[in-house]
């Protein structure tokens, strides 16, 4: 479980998030939702101690990840695996390479159980096959696929996924979503997502936190959004006519 | 102004080389890391440092033969000075500075695109010191490999020389006794000294640049070219130091 605690964040003179209070529970997909602008992706740097808050609390399982020392901050960092918007897949190494990268720093097992535990998590993604070729030579969908197989390689307790879903095809942004939210639930982990995309949040969002201009606006799951009376929120997820209509159905 | 923004760069740069110089956290992936920079930082400029060392070496030959060669100066002045130039300015200044073009922009955008392709976030949130970890190798390196590059590079540079002999220019005796004249070993170690610093300053300096890059692919170029310009800079005013100190 991972609990944020009046947590500020200024860059100069500008507050970008504002006694922001959170709680992102384990087994389940906790979902950061905002227009672009409003703080989320600077809120999930917060998180993962990319970005130093100017103030307040982030606790890992009861531990005050700010107050920790570097050492103890980097032994936290060894529990997260991490999905970025971009995959961020070492372009020199081979999916194989990739996915083992984590366990050739971390792990002490033997090579041969290295290589065994990175093909067991490509297969997780269905990615049998893919393991001798390069990150520019697979699809965005099989990179996304390849990160997520790498996050996992360590059995994570904290996943944390910045737009999953970006430059995808509808198709392929489901396949990711419940890939995740599979996973998700397969390793009791806690994760969180950071999205634009509103079929996550009606596909997987079983915690959803609505950022506005830097501040908490709304958080509940994605069956309380369909009646929530918040004026702001219901401007941002229902903006399209589709799921203006799903909502006028549902009623 | 200028002296702030040279001050403040300054002190970014000595904390990433206080990041860069830790102990690996693994030897393995270290060492794997570290003869990959060898191969591709040092192994792949041997062919660039033969070429020009060949030619400037049997240029210079014809331009102090041309020149400089008289009937009032001894027969060995060409071969004794394209030696003494090679030894003390070309193979370990001037080759380190061709160096700082083709090593320093290849480390400026490679470590530059992993930074803005959060490949390094990646890294950091693994728990990976990335500073060390992409650094470091490279580093080191470089410092390893440029002891061979400069003595190649001598002697490429002789046989440039050598080379000139069959277009009449010189005579093989006069060459070779000039190139023997007055022999001080120490220029030999001085040219490699002088290399070894020249190293540190192109790999760190170019990684400096590469892993302090903000925003996008347009951001890397100019980090490139920062990078080869500064450390050229940089490379000039050291050798006028370690000339003057070695000497």
């Amino acid at each position: 479980m991972i609990e944020i605690k009046h947590l500020y964040k200024s860059f100069e003179d500008k507050d970008v998030l504002i006694d922001i209070n959170a709680v992102f529970e384990d087994g389940k997909t906790n979902l950061i939702i905002g227009q672009s602008g409003s703080g989320k992706t600077v809120l999930m740097k917060n998180i993962v101690g990319l970005f130093v808050p100017t103030s307040g609390q982030i606790l890992y399982d009861g531990r005050d990840f700010i107050g920790m020392t570097k050492r103890e901050q980097v032994l936290i960092r060894r529990e997260m695996g991490m999905i970025f918007q971009s995959a961020a897949l070492f372009d020199s190494m081979s999916v194989l390479e990739n996915v083992m990268f984590p366990l050739e720093m971390f792990s002490d097992d033997c090579q041969t159980d290295r290589i065994r535990r990175a093909k067991f998590c490509l297969e997780r993604v269905n990615l049998k096959g893919a393991e001798n070729k390069l990150p520019g030579e697979i699809s965005g969908g099989m990179q996304k696929r390849v990160a997520i197989a790498r996050a996992i390689a360590l059995n994570p307790k904290y996943l944390f996924c910045d737009e999953p879903n970006s430059g995808l095809d509808p198709k392929t942004s489901l396949v990711i979503d419940e890939l995740i939210h599979d996973i998700t639930q397969e390793y009791k982990m806690t994760t969180i997502i950071n999205t634009h995309d509103m079929n996550s949040v009606m596909g997987i969002g079983e915690n959803i936190l609505y950022i506005y201009k830097g501040q908490k606006e709304w958080q509940g799951s994605k069956d309380q959004i369909m009646t929530s009376t918040n004026e702001r929120l219901n401007s941002f997820i229902f903006a399209s006519d589709l799921f203006r209509k799903v909502k006028e159905a549902n009623q | 102004m200028l002296l702030q923004q040279f001050f403040a760069a300054f002190g970014r740069y000595l904390q990433l080389m206080g990041k860069v110089f830790s102990i690996p956290e693994r030897w393995r992936m270290f060492f794997r890391q570290y003869i990959k920079e060898m191969a591709q930082l040092g192994v792949d400029s041997i062919g660039i440092v033969l070429l020009i060392s060949f030619f400037i070496g049997a240029v210079i030959c014809i331009q102090i033969k041309l020149n400089i060669q008289s009937a009032w100066m001894p027969a060995f002045v060409t071969g004794y000075t394209t030696r003494e130039i090679m030894l003390l300015e070309f193979s370990s200044s001037i080759m380190c500075l061709i160096l700082s073009g083709k090593v320093g922009s290849n480390i400026a955008s490679e470590i530059g695109t992993m930074r803005v392709t959060q490949q390094i976030d990646a890294l950091e949130i693994m728990g990976v010191n990335s500073a060390s970890f992409l650094i470091l190798p490279k580093v080191l390196g470089l410092i390893t490999m440029i002891p061979f590059l400069v003595v190649f590079s001598i002697a490429f540079g002789l046989i440039g020389a050598y080379a000139t002999t069959y277009m009449g220019v010189i005579t093989v005796e006069d060459l070779t006794s000039g190139l023997l004249y007055d022999f001080n070993q120490w220029y030999v170690w001085m040219s490699i000294i002088k290399s070894l610093c020249f190293a540190f300053i192109i790999s760190s300096v170019s990684s400096f640049y590469g892993y302090t890059v903000e925003g996008g692919s347009f951001d890397v170029g100019k980090a490139s070219t920062n990078a080869v310009v500064r450390s050229s800079m940089l490379i000039l005013f050291a050798d006028i130091f370690l000339t003057q100190l070695l000497s």
